[in-house]
This record gives C-alpha cells, sequence and structure tokens, in this order.
C-alpha cells in the first residue's frame, strides 16, 4: 500500500474548478464544478492522517474524516464512500453547503498555515463519483424490529433521522407538507448552489432503503401529532423554520416586499424561472435590496442578478460581520452584488399603485461589542442613504414553525416559539416525541440539523430497543 | 395523486368539484381552506372547502375560473386526477351560540358559507342567510343554505331576485328584520367582505370575514399572505382566514392581491383553448 503522507507539508490546497462569474451570473447552473479525479487525489495525499483528528471532533455527525480521505488518496473510491455513508446519509449536500470553514477545516492542524485540507470539496467529490456510476450501493440492511417511528418534516434533520433509524431495521415514515421532499434544501437553496437533482437523488437513496415517504401532509393539520402516536411507536419532529421575520418598518407591506422564503420558494420549489412553463409568477425586478447578510441573503441576492436585476445586499454591520459563508461572499461579489455595510433600513417608500420604489437607510458605525460579542452597529445621526428598488427581499430570520406547538397539547414550547427538548438527547416534553433542528434551535445550518438528527435517532433507537 | 370523483360548473363560470382526498376529508371543519395544484408544473393555490363527506372521503370545492390555475381546474373531468390536494389548512371558523347571526355570502363564499351557517344551526344560532349576486341566476346551492338557515334574503345587483344593488345596503335591509344581530359573516370577494364590513360597522356588530390573500405553502413559511389587522401584520394562513372585518387594512390587501395580476394573464395566453379542449376530451375519453 502505498503511503500518502509526503514527505514535506503540501500547503497548497487545490482550487476547485468554477463557472466564470460573468456567465454564470446569467444561469441558475451549479457554480461549482467539483473536482476533476487527479485534483481530489492530489488534495487528498496532502491530508497528514493525524492520530488524533481533530476535524472529526467538530464534525456535528462524527464522520470518519481521515478515513475516507485516505480512500481517495489510494483511489479507492468505493471504500471512501461506503465510510462516508456510514454516518452521513448525505454526502453530496454537505459536501456543498456545509460551513466547512468553521466546522471540519477550522479544525484542521494545516489551518494554522494557511493550507487546510478542502474536506468539503473532498466530500462533494466522493458522493458525486459515486452517483456519476449510475448505481447506488444499498447497504446491508438488518431485520425488521416492527417498531414504527413518524419523522414530521422532509428537510435534513428529518432525512437524517430516517436514514440512521432505517439502518437500524424499524420502519420509518416521513411527512412532509409540501409537494415535494427536500424542506429547505428544496424550497430555500437555490440550484446553482444546491442543484435539485442532488435533493432528489438523495431522497431516492432512502426510499431504496424502504423509506415511506408522504408529502402533502401537513402534522397538526391534516393529522395532530397524538393522531400519529396512536400508530408509531416514536415520532420526530424536524417542521423547520416557519414564520418569516420581517423588521415591522413602515411600508413592509407594499407590494415587492418578499420574505425570503417566499422570494426562494417561487423560484426554487415552483420553479418560476422558469414562467409561464411553470405556472408560478415571479417578477423579473430591475434593482433589489436583499436585507440581511446570512448565506439565504446570499441566496436571494444571487438569485436576484440571475434574473436581470441590479442587485444590493444591505447589512448593518461590516464585512468582517456577516454571517455568510465566506466562499458564498466571495461568489456574490465576483458575480456583482453590490454590498451596503453599516446600512439599516428603517423606511419603504411606496409608488402610487402600492408598489415599493424606495427603501430609506440609516447608515451606522461600529460601537462596542454586544451581546453577541460583535461591536454593535450604532446609528451616525442624520446620515440617511435611499436607494430607489423595484423589490426589496427580507432575509433577516424565520422562527420555529408553529403548528405543531398550537396543536399537541402538554408540548413544552420555548419563548422563541422553538420546541424545547433535553440538549443530549432531543426528547421533548411530551413522551414517544423528539425534536431537531430548526424547530428546536431557530433558522440554522444544513449541518446542525443533521447531527441534531443524528443525536435524536440514537435515543429513539435506543428507546425503541427497551420495548419489549 | 387526487382522483376528480365528479365536476360541473353549476352557474356560469363556477364550477363544482367533488376530489376524493380521505385525509382532508376525516378532519376538515367550517372556514378551513386547502391547498391545491391542478398539475406537476402548476402553482399552488388556496381554496375554502364548502363540504366534505367523511365517510366518502370525499370534499367539495367551488372554484370561479378567473386564471390559469383555476381555469385548468375547471377543465377536468371526471376521474381525472390532480397532484397536489393538502389541507385542512387555517383555523376552523369559530362557532358558538350567539344567538342571531347573519351569514352574508356572495360568488365562490356561497359554497364557504354552507359549512359555517349549517355548524352555527347546530350550535342552536338563528341563523339569517344573505346570497349576493350580479343577477339572479348566478345563485346556487339556495335549497342547501335554506336548509341550515331559519330565514334567505338575496340581494342582486340587477334586482332580478330580492334586494336591488349590493352589501351596503345591510342597515335598511337589517332595519326590516324583527330581531337585532348579533354577529355577522361574511364570504365572498375581498371587495365584497370589504363593503360588508363597512356597513355593518356603524351597526356595530361583530363581522368576521374569511381572507383569501395570495399564499404559496399556506403553513407559514413564505409570509406572501400577510395581512394588516388591527395595526399588526398577520398571515392569513396560520392566524387567520378568519378576522374580524373591522379591523382588517382592505386597501392594503386589494393592493398586495394584485401583485401578480400581470403575470397571470400570460399562462392564460399561451396555455391555450386547445390544451384545455385536449384535457377535456382526454379525460372524457379516457
Amino acid at each position: 500500500m502505498a503511503d500518502p503522507q509526503p514527505k514535506k507539508l503540501d500547503l497548497h490546497r487545490r482550487e476547485m474548478p468554477k463557472q466564470p462569474p460573468e456567465v454564470r451570473q446569467h444561469n441558475f447552473s451549479e457554480v461549482a464544478l467539483g473536482y476533476p479525479i487527479e485534483t481530489a487525489v492530489e488534495e487528498a495525499r496532502r491530508c497528514i492522517q493525524c492520530k488524533k483528528p481533530t476535524c472529526v471532533f467538530e464534525c456535528p455527525v462524527e464522520i470518519d474524516i481521515p478515513g475516507f480521505i485516505k480512500c481517495i488518496a489510494q483511489q479507492d473510491f468505493t471504500g471512501g464512500v461506503s465510510i462516508l455513508k456510514n454516518k452521513n446519509c448525505l454526502p453530496a449536500i454537505c459536501g456543498r453547503v456545509c460551513p466547512q470553514e468553521e466546522q471540519c477545516e477550522k479544525a484542521c492542524v494545516l489551518v494554522k498555515k494557511g493550507g487546510q485540507i478542502a474536506i468539503g470539496r473532498l466530500e462533494r467529490f466522493l458522493a458525486d463519483w459515486e452517483a456519476a456510476q449510475g448505481v447506488l450501493g444499498i447497504p446491508a440492511m438488518p431485520p425488521s424490529t416492527g417498531k414504527r417511528v413518524a419523522v414530521v418534516g422532509g428537510g435534513p434533520a428529518s432525512l437524517t433521522v430516517a436514514g440512521d433509524l432505517i439502518k437500524s431495521g424499524h420502519q420509518v415514515t416521513i411527512f412532509e407538507a409540501l409537494h415535494k421532499m427536500g424542506g429547505v434544501l428544496i424550497y430555500g437553496i437555490p440550484e446553482f448552489r444546491l442543484p435539485k437533482a442532488i435533493v432528489t437523488r438523495e431522497v431516492e437513496f432512502l426510499q431504496s432503503l424502504g423509506v415511506e415517504l408522504v408529502t402533502d401532509f401537513v402534522v397538526g393539520k391534516t393529522r395532530s401529532i397524538d393522531d400519529l402516536l396512536e400508530e408509531y411507536d416514536a415520532i420526530f419532529v424536524g417542521s423547520g423554520a416557519g414564520l418569516p421575520w420581517f423588521m415591522e418598518i413602515p411600508g413592509e407591506n407594499l407590494n415587492g416586499v418578499y420574505s425570503a422564503n417566499e422570494y426562494l420558494t417561487r423560484l426554487n420549489l415552483m420553479k418560476g424561472f422558469l414562467f409561464p412553463k411553470y405556472h408560478t409568477p415571479v417578477k423579473f425586478h430591475k434593482r433589489v435590496v436583499v436585507i440581511g447578510g446570512g448565506n439565504v441573503a446570499m441566496d436571494c441576492a444571487r438569485s436576484a442578478l440571475r434574473l436581470g436585476a441590479e442587485s444590493r445586499i444591505v447589512y448593518r454591520r461590516s464585512r468582517q460581520e456577516l454571517p455568510a459563508r465566506l466562499e458564498e461572499i466571495e461568489n456574490a461579489e465576483e458575480e456583482g452584488v453590490i454590498f451596503e455595510y453599516l446600512t439599516l433600513p428603517i423606511r419603504y417608500i411606496g409608488d402610487e399603485n402600492g408598489w415599493v420604489k424606495a427603501i430609506e437607510c440609516q447608515k451606522m458605525e461600529l460601537g462596542e461589542p454586544d451581546a453577541s460579542g460583535r461591536r454593535k452597529p450604532v446609528p451616525i445621526e442624520g446620515a440617511i442613504a435611499t436607494f430607489e428598488v423595484d423589490a426589496v427581499v427580507c432575509a433577516i430570520g424565520n422562527s420555529p414553525n408553529p403548528l405543531i406547538g398550537a396543536t399537541t397539547p402538554g408540548l413544552t414550547i420555548g419563548k422563541k416559539g422553538n420546541i424545547e427538548v433535553d440538549e443530549a438527547t432531543g426528547k421533548s416534553s411530551r413522551d414517544r416525541v423528539w425534536a431537531g433542528g430548526d424547530v428546536v434551535t431557530g433558522a440554522a445550518t444544513v449541518i446542525l440539523a443533521m447531527g441534531a438528527g443524528r443525536q435524536a435517532a440514537k435515543s429513539i433507537h435506543q428507546y425503541l430497543s427497551s420495548l419489549p | 395523486m387526487f382522483r376528480i370523483l365528479s365536476s360541473r360548473m353549476i352557474v356560469p363560470n363556477i364550477h363544482l368539484l367533488t376530489i376524493e382526498a380521505p385525509a382532508v376529508a376525516r378532519q376538515a371543519n367550517p372556514g378551513q381552506f386547502v391547498i391545491i395544484r391542478a398539475e406537476e408544473e402548476g402553482e399552488r393555490v388556496p381554496l375554502s372547502i364548502s363540504d366534505w363527506d367523511r365517510q366518502m372521503g370525499t370534499i367539495t370545492l367551488l372554484v370561479m375560473n378567473i386564471g390559469s390555475t383555476t381555469g385548468r381546474l375547471a377543465a377536468l373531468r371526471e376521474r381525472a386526477t390532480i397532484p397536489t390536494v393538502v389541507g385542512p389548512l387555517g383555523n376552523a371558523t369559530e362557532i358558538e351560540n350567539y344567538g342571531t347571526v347573519l351569514c352574508l355570502a356572495g360568488c365562490y363564499g356561497i359554497g364557504s358559507m354552507f359549512p359555517i351557517a349549517r355548524a352555527l344551526k347546530e350550535k342552536g344560532n338563528r341563523v339569517i342567510t344573505i346570497l349576493e349576486a350580479r343577477s339572479a341566476y348566478l345563485l346556487y346551492w339556495e335549497e342547501r343554505l335554506k336548509a341550515v338557515s331559519d330565514k334567505v334574503v338575496h340581494i342582486t345587483r340587477d334586482g332580478t331576485r330580492g334586494f336591488r344593488g349590493h352589501v351596503g345596503r345591510l342597515p335598511e335591509i337589517i332595519k326590516g328584520f324583527d330581531e337585532p344581530i348579533d354577529r355577522i359573516y361574511a364570504n365572498g370577494c375581498t371587495f365584497m367582505m370589504m363593503r360588508s364590513s363597512q356597513a355593518s360597522r356603524p351597526l356595530g356588530i361583530k363581522t368576521m370575514v374569511s381572507l383569501n390573500p395570495i399564499m404559496i405553502d399556506g403553513t407559514g413559511m413564505c409570509g406572501v399572505c400577510r395581512v394588516r389587522v388591527g395595526g399588526a401584520t398577520r398571515f392569513a394562513c396560520v392566524h387567520g382566514p378568519d378576522f374580524d372585518g373591522h379591523e382588517v387594512d382592505w386597501e392594503e390587501l386589494l393592493q398586495r392581491r394584485k401583485t401578480y395580476l400581470p403575470e397571470e394573464v400570460v399562462p392564460l395566453q399561451t396555455s391555450g383553448c386547445d390544451q384545455h379542449a385536449h384535457i377535456v376530451k382526454e379525460t372524457v375519453d379516457g
């Protein structure tokens, strides 16, 4: 066996080819094209295979990172896929949308020298390689335990729970309110960052393992949690973040003011950019302002650009505090999204037909650190900036979806509308009910939701195994 | 997939659809709605549930053909299937014994008022129903509403039946009744519900309306259905669809409903009648 470990540290992180900005700003195809085989192998060979893999400790789903990287280095891709899938049912998704720079890659020992291993890109490489082979391998399944689990919501937390539990021999049914599985992966994250075909592929993989999928079914309305408890031994609630936040400033209900969820759902789930072939209309605006600085704000701004708009992000802090992934910020900058930092919207101005035509903003400066540890933006008196717009997208966050809380007696709901759970197990205040993902934490990342799903699955499995 | 069991036009432009949707039928209550898609490329649109049969697992919808999706639905025939019927969504109408209740129903709202009137009657209310239409030939379900009402009154724009005019005549009509009205429900187009609320405001009678703004998911996620009620922004899908009509910002609601008006014309132009005719032919032949 060849030793994948080179004598001298290679700090040259291999770049992943991308569509050039001037091309991709006009299409919805994926921006990053993925490593070719040779590059992936080269990148994998840079990994020094630490005895104490700090990267694994930082991964919410504890993927054996050195293990799968070693396989790539040895060109044993099949082996790599099986190591990866052992802990992660959704590698093609995680490889694309996880904030690796904040998790595994941040903990890489090479990070201090600026040459951390591109773990996310390698993960993506393996997942895509497997998909390119045509047939997804189905792992050996254990005998059925006869126990039944209902999973509420079809997003990343739920998909993880379903994958883990079916692999433990339990029967799993996922109930999804929309007409397609995937939750935020389908309605929220745009095609250019996460092709929908990949989500569909991962969902089909779960289906091939025997997970039952029910769409167009709103738990809390079509049936309640209590109804489901009569038929199922355990329930996992991963109903996600609903109820978008608005700033409650004048003019917010003018036509042309969207929540990020509305804007993205029209485009992604409903394929509005193919209107009128698809029947859900979208507007092709000329000037769009997106409020917020997270990944969702970047997604909205880059979508607006692709629909032909001059696209501007208005964020109340500075570039340093942007919560979005660095890669997405850079992508947005390259594509031509304009950033207005230290700028806070205070009022929307409408035209005579009730359409937003301008947005008035207060300019800010950074003061002392606040509770979040970031320097707090404070208004500069008299400094007002006005932008002419024909659309505004509000991407400042969401509250957890209220439907389950409102229809499930005895379920403890926190101050922010979140379902309260035991942190270690995801167990809620109701017997046989677990919860995880955005409905517990408020809007967060895909990988955190998956981590919560994994934890809950462990606890659910333990409970089900204790039953006669 | 959800099967259409029957579909027919009961008055010009208003279609009665019975759809097999057992999960919805099992839970449906007065005032709730479903979101449907007429085909895979289709839009998600909210429609009030006008009746249900829990044993048969069916729901009844009244669909007014006004745009792309409603047009496609209207073109569907018996045995055709549609990809999405999800619900029941929204909160059920609050039904108590209020005394004498006036049910004001117009247009497609005549259908959705029926289960509300029935539930009010079952709760022991005295129910007076006012049916509003442009002309007598546009009235439907009169017998059904008579069966659950103590009195049925008509208003037609052209005076071909009952009072001539519109719901703005509410105060004088009420004056003619022997008894005071304790509560009003209004179901119809946004404009009609606005007029009903304006007419009842000086009378000081609480007036509940069932709002129908633009929606996508119907579960609170997208926020497009927001309406200002009593100065606060509410989402019609999870906080409603019923609200106090005297508190609703009608101007804003009417304006928000117009958002996609220009786009709604496009699919009508591009889809064409021939395609609808084809759907009809296929479902009839098949």
